[in-house]
């Protein structure tokens, strides 16, 4: 993590009391609604049950009157969805699938070099929101979307864009690990193969033994190049996914429940793999683990509904919500 | 109650051994559905102070199997057996009896006597005008086949009951009739693979000992590596032109010439219609397209015959000419083109089923590392569909080798050997039709020759199967 980065929060010296608040109210998620307010940090003295019934004007001065808990009328994004130093900048996003809309009105800029996680229930299109940043929606036949999505300043729906060189610069990894039916060199080899990123054999090499050792696969696998990558565990299989993803030198990587298929170590594996990657690479991740949200991102975003409900620093989403939706995600009354 | 009587007879009896056979047959079905009844029914019989099916350790029905189960198969088996040795045991037993005037003294005169004695008992002959000892004889045969159906009557309706009663009084609430079912339907799976497995293996041996025979007349090494073909064989002493030579190399050649002209037709436009209706066509135009191309296989080859003789051939004859090249009228292009499209569906149909498995993760991890549609094809659908569209190819291969209809039409019956696909050919499978077609006796090396050429072709096709599986199994790309 660099402490240079002025976009991010200063989340070292705040992760420890993040984590631990968060975890508290996770434990609470079976006890009656309430029961976590006394154990909210300082910020919130006042008592839950009246802040059900008025808005917390203290914890959250942002905070609308219109809040509410039904999602019909929810408006604006609340907290800090914007940013000076944007990667990617989306604007007015509507996603449809034929008739039916998945996604309402989304405004939010992903910074350089943050690691933002998108949160939710299911069904409430934080993975579609994250498909439309390298325009995978394109092959669901009957998807249409709408709004202005810019990378560094270039929009990514422009009829003269190029979708290869686009999805050569906004990387993607699955849910399920999905490595090609070919040998571990070969998988990484795949993408600097189509574009062409080396001129040499001895070029490639190197390509691929690097992106192997960013995804802190290479000890693993380096005696075994030439087996099949379908042929790790399923840990290895997705560093291997990572790995491939970072050969063509993504500015952007793009993770759909990267964790979701995975055992407890592996996924430990993959977190701190993610916090070493957010040095050179801008991350949006999809994750349907509150503790892994809280562990990896710099920044949590809320989607219920198709509506992205609320935008924080990660401490802040998960110790003290600006939305009631957001505090009744997390304290586990739906979802 | 005579009339009665004369019907239960009528029926037992039949009055010809098959329709017995199949009357005893439709009576064995009924009592095996009565057993299964009554095993039932006294399952639940017993089940019902007990406090309902769940005190049994079987549902009823299985119950019910069991005692069917046991009431049929044995007696299903005894008149399997019985219709097997029962016509070979009588004629034995007449022969063996007959008066020494008439006893027969070789195959061909025991023969005709059996033939002559079983007619007459069947009532085909007139007795009028018959020796004495035959008409014995004959006599002896019809009294000892209504003996035999009898007894046979008699025996199947005493076992089938036997086993009724046997599988309904073991019924019992701790009996453990599901296992017991369940074994004999395993074994009954397992008679119908062996049946497949055994009729394979009893056309390779009828075909093998026919090609022995023919291989004592002409040598194997002059028949697999032999350079003309000309199976005419003289008849008489003086004939000409009937030389007699069997090589079978330039049968192969043709074969193999008209498969190749086929499969280069059919592999890539198969391939790729495959691909275009799995990948790009929307899904409209595969509701449409699929079945209009499955449609191709739906033609009968006899009609490709006439469209290749009459449509292609000339048409590539007067190509040809135009471009000053010779082109038989009945050509290798011709045939193995129109064959080509005979069986582009074998390939297309095949390959769009195993290119449309191929997991949609595949495409998507593909196409989010920047790959254009067509590499995310060519580099990780086809590889990972590879077994399946081999294994279309290897299918569409044998059913080229296999064809015989077009190439009679349209490639003609000359044996050259030639790799031209210009000029006329024959294949292994047309010359076993002519071989075969019309009087012919079965013991001259022409007629054999066809049951050499078949134990060929069957081992060619083999082989080429072992070997695409192997290739198969090299360079398969295993998903998941």
């Amino acid at each position: 993590m660099s402490p240079t980065d002025t976009t991010k929060p200063a989340k070292v010296a705040k992760k420890s009391p993040a984590l631990k608040t968060s975890a508290a109210a996770l434990n609470k998620a079976a006890a009656p609604n309430k029961a976590a307010a006394p154990k909210k940090t300082a910020a919130s003295k006042k008592p839950k049950a009246a802040a059900a019934k008025k808005p917390r004007v203290m914890a959250a001065p942002k905070m609308s009157s219109s809040q509410s808990l039904d999602v019909d009328d929810h408006k604006v994004t609340v907290g800090k969805s914007f940013s000076d130093n944007a990667k990617m900048t989306m604007r007015n996003i509507n996603v449809f699938y034929g008739d039916k809309q998945a996604i309402y009105d989304v405004n939010i800029d992903i910074a350089k070099n943050e690691v933002i996680a998108m949160i939710g229930p299911s069904g409430c299109g934080k993975s579609t929101f994250l498909r439309t940043l390298n325009r995978m929606n394109d092959t669901v036949e009957g998807c249409r979307v709408e709004g202005e999505i810019c990378m560094d300043g270039e929009d990514l729906y422009a009829p003269k864009l190029d979708v290869v060189e686009l999805r050569a610069r906004v990387g993607m990894v699955f849910q399920k690990p999905n490595p090609f039916p070919k040998s571990i060199y070969e998988n990484v080899a795949y993408g600097p193969k189509i574009h062409g990123l080396a001129d040499t054999r001895v070029d490639l090499d190197e390509i691929v033994e690097n992106s192997l050792r960013k995804a802190s696969l290479w000890e693993e696998v380096k005696e075994r190049l030439h087996q099949p990558g379908t042929g790790l565990s399923g840990g290895q299989q997705q560093r291997l996914c990572i790995a491939r993803a970072i050969a063509v030198s993504p500015e952007v990587i793009l993770m759909d429940e990267p964790c979701s298929a995975l055992d407890p170590i592996a996924t430990a594996k993959i977190e701190e793999l993610i916090e070493e990657l957010s040095q050179n690479f801008t991350i949006a991740i999809v994750t349907h683990s509150m503790q892994q949200a809280a562990r990896v991102s710099h920044r949590t975003a809320y989607f219920h509904l198709g509506k992205l409900i609320e935008v924080n620093p990660t401490e802040q989403v998960f110790t003290m919500p600006e939305h009631q939706l957001t505090e009744a995600y997390i304290t586990g009354r739906f979802g | 109650m005579p009339s009665l009587n004369s019907w239960a007879y009528l029926f037992l009896k039949g009055s010809t051994s098959s329709m017995q056979a199949t009357n005893l047959l439709i009576l064995l079905l009924g009592f095996g559905v009565l057993a299964f009844y009554l095993g039932r029914g006294r399952s639940l019989a017993i089940a019902a102070p007990l406090g309902g099916i769940r005190k049994l350790h079987s549902l009823p029905s299985y119950y019910g199997m069991h005692a069917a189960l046991w009431c049929a198969l044995p007696s299903l088996f005894l008149l399997g057996l019985w219709l097997m040795f029962d016509e070979s045991v009588i004629n034995s037993l007449v022969i063996g009896s007959v008066a020494a005037d008439i006893a027969p003294i070789d195959t061909a005169t025991y023969n005709l006597l059996l033939n002559k004695v079983a007619n007459l008992a069947d009532g085909i002959l007139p007795r009028k005008g018959q020796t004495e000892s035959i008409l014995a004889a004959s006599d002896h045969m019809q009294s000892l086949r209504v003996i035999s159906s009898w007894s046979l009557t008699a025996l199947l309706l005493a076992l089938s009951t036997a086993g009724l009663f046997w599988g309904w009084s073991k019924t019992a609430s701790d009996f453990r009739a599901r296992p017991a079912v369940e074994k004999v339907m395993q074994n009954l799976l397992l008679a119908c693979a062996c049946l497949a497995i055994f009729t394979t293996l009893g056309i390779v041996l009828s075909v093998l000992f026919e090609s022995i025979q023919f291989f004592r007349s002409v040598p194997i090494y002059d028949f697999v590596f032999g350079l003309e073909w000309s199976p005419q064989t003289a008849i008489r002493e003086d004939q000409v032109g009937s030389s007699g030579s069997f090589g079978a190399v330039p049968l192969f050649v043709g074969t193999l010439l008209v498969s190749a002209v086929a499969m280069v037709v059919a592999v890539p436009v198969g391939l790729m219609s495959a691909i275009y209706l799995a990948e790009y066509a929307s899904k409209n135009v595969r509701n449409y397209a699929k079945p209009a191309l499955e449609v191709l296989a739906g033609i009968p080859t006899v009609v490709y015959g006439f469209f290749a003789a009459l449509t292609v051939a000339p048409f590539l004859r007067d190509l040809g000419s135009s471009f000053g090249l010779t082109v038989s009228s009945e050509s290798a292009l011709a045939a193995g083109g129109v064959m080509g499209i005979m069986i582009i569906p074998f390939i297309s149909s095949l390959a769009d089923d195993v290119i449309t498995a191929v997991p949609q993760s595949m495409r998507d991890g593909s196409l989010a590392m920047g790959a254009t549609k067509s590499e995310t094809v060519r580099r990780v659908v086809i590889p990972a569909a590879l077994p399946g569209i081999v294994g279309g190819i290897m299918l569409a291969v044998s059913r080229a080798i296999g064809e015989t209809m077009i190439v009679v039409m349209a490639a003609g019956m000359a044996a050259k050997l030639t790799a031209n696909p210009l000029e006329s050919v024959t294949t292994v499978t047309v010359q076993i039709v002519t071989l075969l077609t019309g009087d012919q006796e079965f013991d001259s090396p022409k007629t054999l020759a066809a049951f050499a050429l078949g134990l060929m072709l069957f081992t060619v096709t083999l082989l080429l199967n072992i070997f695409a599986l192997h290739i198969v199994k090299k360079y398969r790309e295993q998903y998941e």
